[in-house]
């Protein structure tokens, strides 16, 4: 019955923490998510933030297209997504390079190390590919304390430089997904 | 409803845009942003001429942004269905300064005039209506136009979804930029955003 308060290796990692503060810092205002997971536990954090405007999502593609409203409209913006979410993008990220946005996307990897899913693989596989081609930068952060930096260097040259940058954090940084009956 | 008494789509945009004010105003891909280009060009206007089914989360992006000013998002029938999960997200976050208007033309008048789902079966009020957006409903006459140009300067009242079924007739194009970029620029210098 106490499930969630027991399970504290899921709930307190400090790396959220990380981009969150880094977020605030930057002042992103527009924050669209697709939920998942690995993203649980900043969207908690973006929820309860008056400041920031937590915008939920049907599918993913909406988000690019909203964060290019919120430019037009002076704000800056975050998509949260997880791998497969990058795929239902693809059309809509057109727009960052039409509009030169500062466009900031975390994505929470699914597909690899040690994953359980086969479904998740394919897109997994092809989700750096996907954004490169889109002509997004990439960075990766796979261990707790390179995510400060990494999301730093990428909010920095997204927001400064317009330089649409992509953040994928490694399923070895969030811990494969469990699959029990 | 006879063909005869379909609204023209140039006039019922002109009409809802007369009264704009400060207002900005978002064209989804194709004709719609050469109806509001007819209707006189103008540094608020948000021209797209791709991105489809984006038009209403971009609307929606730049009203949570700009709650002070009215933001109207005119699109149509095909562009609108390929985005109904925003209507969704908007009857959720249920910003009040936001009014999405659909020419509904029930054709791709781009490609050659097939019939959209509207033709038939696809009823988009009661789909806006039955996401959250209340204040959802069909205008057919121009006096319905008139009022609700009105109407949609409210930033307190929306969101406010309405279907205009127009004729499908194929109008002469009147060419908007299509430079994303001046475009943005051009929306955020009148808002007081400089360049970075």
């Amino acid at each position: 019955m106490h499930a969630r308060t027991d399970a504290p290796s899921e709930t307190t990692a400090g790396w959220p923490e990380d981009i969150f503060a880094i977020l605030q810092r930057f002042d992103v205002r527009q924050v669209p998510y697709v939920p998942d997971a690995g993203h649980s536990q900043l969207i908690d954090r973006v929820l309860g933030t008056p400041s920031m405007r937590a915008v939920p999502l049907t599918t993913e593609e909406e988000g690019v297209a909203l964060l290019a409203g919120a430019w037009a409209g002076g704000q800056r913006g975050v998509l949260l997504m997880q791998s497969s979410g990058v795929g239902n993008c693809v059309n809509m990220l057109s727009l960052t390079q039409i509009f030169r946005l500062p466009f900031l996307t975390l994505v929470t990897m699914r597909g690899e190390w040690g994953e359980f899913n086969p479904w998740q693989v394919p897109m997994g596989s092809s989700t750096a590919g996907v954004f490169e081609l889109s002509g997004i930068k990439v960075l990766r952060a796979s261990h707790p304390q390179e995510v400060r930096e990494v999301v730093e260097a990428a909010a920095g040259q997204a927001y400064n430089a317009c330089t649409p940058t992509a953040v994928l954090l490694s399923q070895r940084l969030i811990g494969a997904k469990v699959f029990t009956k | 409803m006879s063909k005869a008494n379909l609204l023209e789509r140039r006039s019922v945009v002109s009409t809802l845009l007369a009264q704009r004010k400060d207002g900005i105003v978002v064209g989804g891909l194709g004709a719609s942003t050469y109806d509001i280009a007819a209707a006189g060009d103008h540094d608020r206007n948000f021209y797209l001429w791709g991105a489809m089914g984006g038009a209403v989360m971009i609307g929606l992006g730049v009203a949570l942004a700009q709650p002070e000013l009215p933001v109207v998002v005119i699109t149509g029938d095909g562009e609108m269905l390929m985005g109904m999960g925003s209507l969704a997200t908007v009857g959720l976050q249920k910003p009040g300064n936001l009014t999405i208007i659909v020419l509904d033309n029930e054709v791709y008048g781009e490609t050659g005039g097939q019939a959209s789902h509207t033709a038939n079966t696809a009823d988009l009020v009661g789909i806006a209506r039955a996401c959250g957006i209340s204040d959802a409903r069909s205008i057919a006459t121009m006096a319905e136009v008139e009022a609700f140009a009105s109407a949609m300067q409210d930033v307190s009242s929306g969101p406010r979804f309405v279907s205009i079924k127009i004729d499908s007739a194929n109008l002469e194009r009147v060419l908007a930029s299509r430079d994303g970029s001046f475009i943005v620029t051009r929306i955020r210098g009148a808002l007081g955003f400089g360049p970075i």
